[in-house]
């Protein structure tokens, strides 16, 4: 499931929900990533979706993580709107039979959501605002995945 | 005729983000946006700036009917 929201919401409650009621999974693997206040520089961030187009784009790599890694079952809840330091903005939870397979699904949706996902990012400061890009890491992160 | 939508810097630079052109061609469209904002119209050209045509991402020019739906998508930020 891709679900883009304006609320924030707890990481620990998407969890739990997540795991409920699964009687042939052995794992489950999960990354919440929250909003850093870089010592006071970030405000708050804003982040911009094309709605329907972004979680159509998620869906295809999410499809992509199902066949390549054996996944069972996701779940991705990305912020949009005004996201204050200190908040989630993004929580992936992956379900496998076998660890390895939540844990590579996890780390693999993870570097296309920070580099290639159709988001619009933009760090309000105190002193004006500027539009963010995918840092050098972030296209280092998801090339591992393009190379057998 | 075209429903245009902006996104990230495209629609600070244009100060809109959701307008409705007149236009049968994606190309002429950009002629149009070009013709009514030099400023847009050198953001619309950057490097990197994708289109999508109803949802879907598209390269070269395509024909536009009034329920066209044209994003223009500067590099993306990712999440």
């Amino acid at each position: 499931m891709i679900q883009l929201q304006i609320a924030p919401f707890d990481p620990g409650t998407l969890l739990s929900a997540f795991c409920k009621d699964r009687q042939e999974i052995g794992a489950v693997a999960s990354f919440t990533g929250l909003a850093r206040a870089e010592q006071g520089q970030t405000l708050a961030l804003e982040l911009e979706a094309y709605p329907g187009f972004t979680e159509g784009q998620i869906a295809a790599c999410l499809e992509t993580a199902r066949t390549r890694f054996g996944l069972v079952d996701a779940y991705i809840v990305h912020r949009i709107g005004k996201i204050a330091p200190g908040e989630a903005i993004v929580f992936v939870a992956t379900a496998a039979s076998h660890r390895r397979a939540a844990f590579e699904a996890c780390d693999f949706l993870m570097d296309y959501l920070k580099s290639r996902a159709p988001f619009w990012k933009k760090e309000i400061g105190a002193d004006g605002h500027r539009w963010v890009e995918p840092r050098d890491q972030d296209h280092v992160d998801i090339a591992r995945w393009e190379t057998p | 005729m075209a429903r245009v939508l902006l996104f990230g810097r495209l629609g600070d630079i244009a100060g809109w983000r959701d307008q409705v052109i007149e236009a049968d061609t994606l190309t002429k469209l950009l002629g149009r946006l070009i013709e009514a904002d030099p400023g847009l119209g050198e953001a619309l050209k950057a490097p990197g700036v994708q289109v999508a045509l109803d949802q879907v991402l598209v390269r070269g020019d395509r024909p536009l009917t009034a329920s066209s739906e044209v994003a223009y998508l500067p590099p993306m930020s990712g999440g």
